[in-house]
């Protein structure tokens, strides 16, 4: 890779952004060719975190593989094992009590809450404002703290398990969470105040990085990227899971299609979880956190597929079994990857600080690309 | 749509359909040389509009790979699984990144994992491993006594 | 410090370098230089992977990182004296590692946090792309265990670090005062 790095016939700059820089929320390597400070191009090269996880579930039993997932998106830990746990009890086709659904929505909408705030501080770094980044880390230690009196850990929490939830809540659940719901709603709006009606910030993000629909549907975009272009995808509404379908909540959609609509997008998202926890958190059902399954878990021949909503978009997992105790093939489909494919779309034109924005909004988790 | 109408419109694009039962969502089977011209129609056949390509992927089943394709629709919401059977000493089959963009890197992977063809690709490589790696790695008989520990 | 080697088996893979108390004598100046050197170390963040977001939380507002010196986080090698490898190490991303560490100005100290880095951690078997280690590619200091380390825990790591430059036992100083 390295010896294409130079310079064209028609003196074009060829130059790496990667696989170390500060920017890239991770390894992702860049080669981006330039025309004076103009990209006209820009080639992602993955592979530098590719840990052979399909491969390696192969030879994992069907209760032992979750813990492998929660590290491929490691920001939206529990939406992944929720995923995979789903697929799992699709497979088996058990019923799970309705306690451990409305346990494991909640523990969701947290996540997802985590993850948009660590996504706004990031982001905020990289456009160059540095206290946001802070404000976000200072918040989401709250959830955190919530997480691990009950799950026992902060960022990977093998939590959700197929059948139910691992152990019960803990008995100051319900009051830690309230507390945090009186503390956020007051700090959202200081997020606003802060970033969003800055001058700077909007002259950066607006008219950025445009994607429109037909080019969103064409790439397979999901999530916030692609609802920042006016597409509905949000699996919670089109192919309700556990108890989405009754509850009461928004599809953020904005029409701009530039870099300040997913923006705007992932801010108004986190309302729409808060706003989902405080319809929760006084209404969990008693009863049984797990439904009684077997000792080991043997799926009938066949395939499963389940789709869940992460904070990244679509999260599928593909099961292929021959009736045995292990997966004969998994296959992962990773938000981030269709989204990557429309980088090289969205940047031809800008410059290099426009990149760098049009990266921070598409929110990308490397090792959730290349699992 | 439903599921007996989508069969049928299914039918007159795929020539000679194999349907698979026991699945929640309509799978067909279909022979990988006229995988151009189905998925063409697929794409822009009105009352189908299988614009959304969200999972492209393969299997090893010992004698002979299956390519398994995902489609939605975001007009209409039905969903399509087509498969088709490659030959494993030589696997080859059309790219579709022509009509669902997704599909380039998707392809790369597949090729990088399991040595598949993909004829007029606008650029097949390899994505995840290096460029040297030799062997397909996600195929059953890879064996690799340097790096793998099995436990 | 004759009588320990003779206690000493005599195929012992390795060398045995006893360390203050048993027998090092260091000057004045070495001792000023060490306590300045533990003071201000800055580190180069290498964050592949999950253990980067623990290492984020570190460097917040809560268990700032700050405080012992470790001030100035920057992307570039060149006035890092300490790399924290934080996630798995890959075969494609090893070389990127061996050039990051070359390019670091003596004296420079390793940090492997999480089990990943310390020996493949949670993908240590069956998987054909992971290096078992980090300290397959470079020489490594310090080890923190966990999957994530806590914050606290990489605390711990860094004044051990701290502790470990005062008392001349890194491997740096143990290079140097070999004739």
């Amino acid at each position: 890779m390295f010896e294409e790095v130079g310079t064209t016939e028609e003196g074009d700059l060829i130059i790496n952004v990667g696989p170390q820089h500060p920017s890239t929320h991770g390894v992702l390597h860049l080669i981006i060719t330039l025309s004076g400070e103009t990209i006209k191009k820009v080639e992602p090269h993955l592979g530098y975190i590719h840990r052979s996880i399909e491969k390696m579930c192969e030879s994992l039993s069907y209760r032992q593989f979750i813990y492998v997932t929660s590290r491929m998106d490691y920001l939206s830990s529990h939406i992944n094992n929720h995923g995979c746990a789903l697929c799992v009890e699709k497979g088996l086709q058990i019923e799970i009590p309705p306690r451990a659904k409305v346990i494991r929505v909640l523990m969701d909408e947290l996540t997802r809450l985590a993850s948009h705030q660590l996504w706004w501080g990031a982001m905020a770094m990289d456009v160059g404002a540095l206290t946001p980044f802070f404000h976000a880390f200072r918040e989401r230690e709250a959830i955190n703290d919530i997480m691990e009196e009950t799950c026992g850990a902060r960022l990977t929490m093998n939590y959700i398990v197929p059948g139910g939830v691992m152990v019960d809540l803990h008995p100051h659940f319900q009051q830690r969470v309230k507390d945090f719901i009186s503390l956020f709603k007051s700090k959202i709006d200081e997020y606003d105040e802060l970033v969003t009606e800055n001058v700077i910030f909007q002259s950066r993000m607006k008219g950025i990085g445009f994607l429109s629909k037909e080019d969103a549907i064409s790439y397979g975009c999901t999530g916030p990227t692609a609802r920042g272009s006016g597409l509905n995808c949000d699996i919670r509404k089109l192919y309700p899971y556990e108890v989405y379908s009754q509850l009461q909540f928004e599809e953020i959609i904005e029409t701009a299609g530039d870099c300040f609509a997913r923006y705007l997008v992932r801010l108004k998202e986190m309302r729409q979880s808060l706003f989902i926890v405080e319809q929760l958190i006084d209404n969990i059902p008693e009863g049984d956190f797990q439904a009684k399954t077997k000792a080991v878990l043997k799926l009938p021949k066949g395939e499963f597929y389940s789709r869940t909503e992460t904070a990244r978009g679509e999260f599928g997992v593909y099961i292929v079994s021959e009736g045995g105790a292990t997966p004969y093939r998994i296959k992962f489909r990773s938000p981030g990857f269709s989204n990557l494919s429309a980088l090289d779309h969205m940047t031809k034109g800008h410059k290099i600080g426009d990149l760098v924005a049009i990266m921070g909004t598409l929110d990308l988790v490397i090792p959730d690309i290349d699992r | 749509m439903s599921k007996e109408e989508l069969k049928s419109n299914l039918e007159e694009i795929v020539i000679s359909p194999e349907y698979e039962e026991g699945s929640e969502w309509t799978t067909v089977g279909f022979e990988s040389r006229y995988w151009n011209s189905i998925a063409l129609q697929l794409r822009h056949t009105e009352g189908l509009d299988l614009n959304y390509l969200f999972c492209l992927t393969c299997v090893d089943w010992k004698t002979h790979l299956t390519m398994v394709y995902h489609l939605t629709s975001t007009t209409h919401r039905h969903i399509v699984v087509l498969k088709s059977k490659l030959d494993r000493i030589n696997p080859e089959i059309e790219s579709v990144s022509g009509i669902w963009r997704t599909a380039e890197f998707h392809e790369r992977e597949v090729y990088d994992l399991f040595g598949v063809k993909f004829l007029h690709h606008p650029d097949l490589r390899r994505l995840f491993m290096t460029e040297e790696w030799r062997g397909w790695p996600l195929r059953k008989d890879y064996e690799d006594p340097v790096n793998m520990i099995k436990l | 410090m004759t009588e320990e080697k003779n206690i000493l088996p005599t195929q012992f893979p390795g060398e045995v370098h006893p360390t203050a108390g048993g027998g090092i004598l260091l000057t004045k100046i070495d001792e000023v230089i060490n306590w300045a050197r533990s003071n201000s170390l800055w580190p180069l963040v290498f964050g592949t992977s999950c253990c980067a977001i623990e290492m984020m939380s570190t460097a917040a507002a809560k268990y700032d990182w700050s405080r012992f010196g470790f001030e100035v986080a920057r992307a570039t090698p060149r006035q890092a004296d300490v790399i924290i490898i934080a996630g798995t190490i890959v075969n494609k991303i090893a070389p990127v590692l061996k050039r990051l560490y070359d390019q670091m100005a003596d004296p420079k100290y390793v940090i492997a946090m999480g089990a990943c880095a310390t020996s493949g951690g949670p993908f240590f078997y069956n998987t054909y792309s992971v290096v078992k280690g980090a300290d397959h590619v470079i020489p490594v200091d310090v080890y923190v265990a966990g999957c994530p380390p806590r914050p606290e825990a990489l605390l711990h790591a860094l004044i051990a670090l701290q502790e470990k430059i005062r008392s001349g036992a890194t491997r740096e100083q143990i290079k140097m005062e070999k004739p």
